[in-house]
């Protein structure tokens, strides 16, 4: 018999953890995101040119907004595309 | 004073002379008003990542400039008007980006390399 104090589960529990996110930009000390510089930008773009959530790129909300401006603006000058599809 | 950087993307179909021509308009425009140039860089031939006025590269330009705040409103007029011009963008450069631009100038790295690896 299987002792009563014995925990079964179905699935195997995570034991490591998931890696801890950071801010790139105050990890490296970058001060200001430059947007004439598009591989850098797509970094924080998915396939579609679409600006990747906080939660995925770990961004302070500081840099998240610089980075946004950034995009934006590359957009308007035809650096990085509105819409696509497999941009990487 | 405040430091300005000024991107243009004139269209496809200029001559080197007439790309020239236009730079030193420009430049001379800031000048006449005070302005003064930091840098100029040409870019040349580049695709456009999407078309623009059914154009689907363009000639790009960039000129940072330090220049009186009442001089963009003056340019934006000549900006406009000029049919040799898709598109422009003045951006304010506060002081970490004047930084970033002189270091990217002279060769060292600007920090972004390693982010990038990362």
């Amino acid at each position: 018999m299987a002792k009563a104090n014995e925990i079964k589960y179905l699935t195997a529990i995570k034991t490591e953890k998931p890696k801890k996110k950071f801010c790139r930009f105050k990890k490296y000390g970058i001060r200001y995101i430059d947007y004439k510089d598009a591989e850098f930008l797509k970094k924080f773009l998915n396939d579609q040119g679409k600006l990747l959530p906080r939660r995925l790129s770990g961004n302070s909300l500081k840099y998240q907004r610089k980075v946004s401006e950034a995009v934006k603006r590359a957009r308007q000058m035809a650096i990085l595309p509105y819409v696509t599809d497999l941009l990487k | 004073m405040q430091n300005y950087e000024l991107m243009v993307i004139f269209t496809p179909v200029l001559s080197e002379e007439e790309f020239k021509a236009s730079q030193k308009k420009y430049i001379d425009f800031i000048t006449a008003n005070k302005g003064e140039i930091v840098h100029t860089n040409p870019w040349g031939l580049r695709s456009l990542a999407y078309p623009v006025q059914k154009k689907t590269t363009g000639i790009y330009w960039v000129l940072e400039y330090n220049a009186p705040s009442d001089i963009n409103e003056k340019l934006k007029i000549q900006l406009l008007r000029d049919e040799q011009v898709l598109r422009h963008q003045v951006i304010k450069l506060d002081k970490y980006a004047v930084e970033y631009n002189t270091r990217k100038r002279s060769g060292v790295s600007t920090g972004t390399e390693k982010a990038v690896e990362g």
